[in-house]
């Protein structure tokens, strides 16, 4: 059999581009050339990277198995929070051991770890740590929370909400409950997780201090590209298979795949902790570049957007999440971010700032109304590949494979 | 003769109409059956019940030669057990290839794992390839299905319902919206298929039936009212009044 990646050509080409936008920026930016890229803007496209691989996980639970799920944000800021807590233990820590370096008597542990709740839960007017910090001391096991809790919530909420056999609509609704419910809970101080200061200082990697923040931003540049292009080999050959055929049969007609005799609740179970898995590994990556996370992030207006990115870049194909993510994302920042100029109508004056939103959201009506393939659309185009535009019933027999609007014509 | 499928004294309600009312059927090993009877007789849910989709309120399903219920299985336990099963409106998935619907519906590991690794070899290859031969869609095998025309839909599921190799086959109507040519073919593959197995077809047009030339089980308001030849039962006096006297 040839190799999967002559198969799949957009694989390659979408590797390739990946690759040479990395080299670009790189070649670029301030830590290892030219210095055209600001640090600043090296963050903001690593950032996007972890948002096109959210936008793949989005894509495969959503495009390719038809749950349109709107809790995958939930999962990756949970992601953020597990990387943030070892993040701001271990640097804190630093701190601590160096100012308590000076007093006299050489402190105990249990001063130490004391002395960090103090810095970390002051601002909540609390000194303990809850029990969820329990892992934050090492770097290996609030590594791997970032995989398990994502994963686990998905797989306690899944089986739940798949077995009884809860579909479209109520499915959205429920995804979004709990999405809300976990932001709502994170708001509160005693969550464990600073309540509505978040983390932050999340973008100094600890024992780094001497390190520029323009090399640190190329590096999680490079394992956000890495990342990303590793995650999207891997959801390829996820639904490249008979795999990926069997959840589109999901995502079409679930009843027909079941009296196939796949057990329907399996497959999706298994798609939506992968996804949440993947969502989690992208926020653990976005959120040291960003450098803060708090619960606002986890708001259910986060998973509308993915959906928002997913739809306007083009359901059912890798790439084209990723285009609509990187595409709507820094669109959207230029948008709301106050650069864009104002435009004078004579009677009223459209500030973006106020009005981006509700041209997102028309976008969002058009795209789904007159093109539901989205920008990645475009490349069929391009190619000139053409699916067949069929309307109506079948008509029978007798008047052949035409279909009832078809033959009128 | 040992039994394939036993259903006694089932009975099924929905919002207080009795849709199955103490229905009794048995079917063999390799034997080809028809039931026939007016809308509403009960023949869609009948299936529904022998395929899990519907749960009765009360009565036993029994099935194979160790008599396990079918009424504690998901619908997709049943259908690994063996139990085919065929829809009205041709239900193929349309957005994908002949070949994959055929090479979904292979009988293989169903569990996700082993579909995620799953490595399409030589073997099943020719399955599928003897399987399209057989409906007579070997040239369209690249084709998306949802391009097929009606009849050729209806051949495409009933080579998925082979390709699952069942023990019994239940086909709800499968000659509607068929060509005569296109009738005959299917006639003849179903009457292949019924020599290794139970095959259950639900059909209006008595023409089609007495092609089938088998068994035929009428069921009226819920219940079976006769059983026998086609001959036999279209004499039966009950019969011509409930069905064929309309």
């Amino acid at each position: 059999m040839r190799p999967f990646i002559i198969r799949h050509p957009s694989v390659g080409v979408f590797l390739a581009l990946l690759a040479l936008f990395t080299i670009f920026v790189t070649v670029m930016s301030e830590a290892y050339g030219l210095g055209f890229v600001s640090t600043s803007f090296v963050k903001t496209l690593g950032k996007t990277l972890c948002l096109g691989l959210v936008a793949i996980s989005m894509d495969l639970v959503w495009g390719y198995c038809g749950i349109l799920s709107l809790g995958h944000f939930a999962f990756f800021g949970l992601g953020g929070y597990m990387i943030g807590m070892w993040l701001m233990y271990a640097r804190t820590k630093l701190i601590v051991v160096a100012s308590l370096a000076n007093a006299e008597l050489p402190a105990t542990e249990q001063e130490v770890v004391d002395a960090i709740g103090n810095q970390i839960f002051g601002v909540v007017g609390s000194s303990d740590f809850p029990l969820i910090w329990i892992f934050a001391d090492s770097f290996v096991l609030q590594m791997a929370l970032v995989v398990l809790v994502p994963g686990l919530l998905a797989l306690i909420f899944g089986w739940l909400a798949f077995r009884s056999r809860v579909t479209g609509v109520y499915l959205s609704i429920l995804t979004q409950a709990m999405t809300l419910a976990l932001s709502v809970y994170l708001f509160q101080n005693d969550s464990g997780l600073r309540g509505n200061n978040g983390l932050s200082g999340l973008q100094n990697l600890p024992g780094a201090d001497a390190i520029a923040q323009s090399h640190i931003s190329i590096w999680f540049f490079w394992a956000s590209a890495a990342m990303l292009g590793l995650c999207y080999m891997a959801a390829a050959w996820i639904v490249s298979g008979k795999f990926g055929s069997v959840i589109r049969a999901i995502r079409d007609d679930e009843t027909r795949v079941r009296f196939l005799g796949y057990s329907v609740e399996g497959y999706k179970l298994f798609i939506f902790v992968v996804t949440a898995i993947i969502a989690g590994i992208a926020g653990a990556l976005y959120y040291p570049q960003a450098g803060i996370i708090n619960p606002a992030e986890i708001a259910p207006i986060a998973s509308i957007y993915l959906a928002v990115w997913v739809a306007i870049g083009g359901r059912g194909r890798l790439y084209g999440a990723v285009i609509g993510a990187a595409f709507v994302s820094i669109v959207s920042t230029y948008f709301t971010g106050g650069q864009a100029p104002d435009i004078n109508l004579g009677f009223y004056t459209i500030q973006w700032v106020d009005w981006w939103l509700v041209a997102l959201g028309l976008a969002f009506v058009l795209v789904t109304l007159f093109a539901p393939k989205g920008i990645g659309g475009l490349i069929d185009l391009f190619e000139g590949r053409r699916s067949p535009d069929r309307h109506g019933a079948d008509l029978g027999p007798d008047a052949g494979s035409l279909r009832e609007a078809e033959a009128e014509k | 003769m040992s039994m394939l499928l036993e259903v006694s004294g089932v009975s099924v309600t929905f919002d207080g109409f009795r849709a199955i009312n103490n229905l009794s059927f048995q079917i063999g090993d390799a034997e080809m059956r028809a039931i026939i009877g007016p809308n509403g007789a009960g023949k869609t849910t009948f299936m529904d019940i022998v395929t899990g989709k519907t749960q009765p309120d009360e009565g036993h399903v029994l099935w194979g030669p160790k008599s396990v219920s079918l009424l504690k299985m998901s619908e997709s336990q049943i259908a690994r057990e063996g139990v085919g099963r065929k829809f009205q409106r041709p239900t193929v998935f349309e957005d994908q290839s002949v070949f994959d619907n055929l090479l979904m519906a292979l009988k293989n590991p169903r569990g996700a794992f082993g579909v995620l690794f799953y490595r399409l070899g030589d073997k099943d290859r020719e399955r599928v390839r003897l399987l399209a031969e057989e409906i007579g869609l070997q040239d369209e095998l690249s084709r998306k299905s949802g391009e097929l025309s009606h009849g050729q839909k209806q051949w495409l599921e009933i080579g998925m319902l082979l390709a699952q190799d069942p023990k019994l086959l239940l086909i709800d109507e499968p000659a509607a919206g068929m060509s005569p040519a296109e009738r005959e073919h299917t006639t003849e593959i179903l009457r292949r298929a019924a020599k290794t197995r139970a095959v259950v077809v639900v059909e209006h047009d008595m023409e089609f039936v007495r092609r089938l030339d088998c068994r035929v089980t009428v069921l009226h308001e819920g219940a079976v009212l006769a059983e026998g030849s086609l001959d036999h039962v279209t004499s039966n006096q009950d019969v011509i009044d409930v069905y064929l006297g309309r």
